[in-house]
């Protein structure tokens, strides 16, 4: 499972002490303003918004949905890659043990990302009509990561499942 | 009027579970880009999705920018009686898409 890496600006800081941190990164912006390339003396992440590799843990994503509710890891099925050359479209399917039928089916289906900027990827209301408890789609990811399929039965019971993902070009073109 | 492929089978038995699936042509804006001006493209994705089946709401997604570009979405569906099954979706921009076809069930 990859680990989310120290930013470089980070593991510069620790080194130089803040003194010269600050004194190599004046230098630093003004080499790359004399590149003719204003935007890069803009932080590209920081431009768009995105906090860029940080890493949910499982709690922080389920918490929100199943609000104190029984949660199980069992029951869910994924099957996606192991590993995806880009994040830009990486197929992904997840299927839940239930028979659907009035009295026992699933309710809601969501897909959770643990790296991407939005947590929820998609989110399916279902029901007894489908037959089967099974949706396929492609996800676009903002770089390695466990990605969650977490189910709501009918008995208001709450299932799980986790994939470990590599990506190795995020879906998301800002080096995130 | 977006474009888009649909595949499910005409004909069907009763109560036999068949797959749908459908692929919209949508850019799927993350609002996390620039263009070539360096302004943020704002965000633009299909927030909703619905399948009805004989005039009854029987599955809804509702997609973030963690679909793909030109999502494509595939699920199943148990055929009851004849009739008319039809997928709407809508953008954030307020543009809607729909899939219309009759099912026989023999």
């Amino acid at each position: 499972m990859p680990s989310p890496a120290t930013p470089r600006r980070d593991w510069l800081q620790a080194c130089l002490g803040a003194s010269a941190w600050t004194a190599w990164r004046g230098a630093w912006a003004t080499w790359v303003g004399s590149a003719a390339l204003g935007l890069a003396t803009v932080p590209r992440a920081q431009a768009q918004g995105m906090v860029s590799g940080k890493l949910l843990s499982l709690r922080d994503m389920l918490d929100p949905i199943v609000a104190g509710a029984r949660v199980v890891r069992s029951g869910v099925n994924i099957e996606t890659l192991v590993l995806a050359d880009n994040g830009l479209s990486v197929p992904f399917r997840v299927w839940v043990d239930s028979p659907m039928t009035a009295q026992d089916h699933v309710t809601d289906l969501w897909l959770l990302s643990q790296r991407n900027p939005v947590t929820v990827m998609a989110k399916m209301r279902m029901g007894p009509h489908l037959g089967r408890a099974e949706f396929s789609t492609r996800v676009r990811l903002a770089g390695g990561q466990q990605l969650v399929a977490l189910a709501r039965l009918s008995s208001g019971e709450f299932r799980y499942q986790v994939a470990d993902l590599i990506v190795t070009e995020a879906g998301c073109v800002d080096g995130s | 009027m977006a474009q888009f492929r649909f595949d499910m089978p005409s004909q069907v038995r009763a109560g036999e579970v068949f797959k749908l699936r459908l692929l919209v042509q949508h850019p799927m804006e993350t609002g996390y880009l620039l263009d070539v001006n360096n302004q943020r493209i704002s965000r633009n994705v299909i927030n909703d999705m619905r399948c009805t089946y004989l005039g009854q709401e029987v599955f809804r997604i509702e997609p973030s920018s963690g679909l793909s570009a030109n999502p494509y979405v595939e699920f199943f569906l148990r055929a009851t009686q004849t009739g008319e099954i039809a997928i709407d979706w809508v953008d954030d921009r307020g543009e809607r898409g729909q899939v219309k076809r009759t099912l026989t069930v023999v």
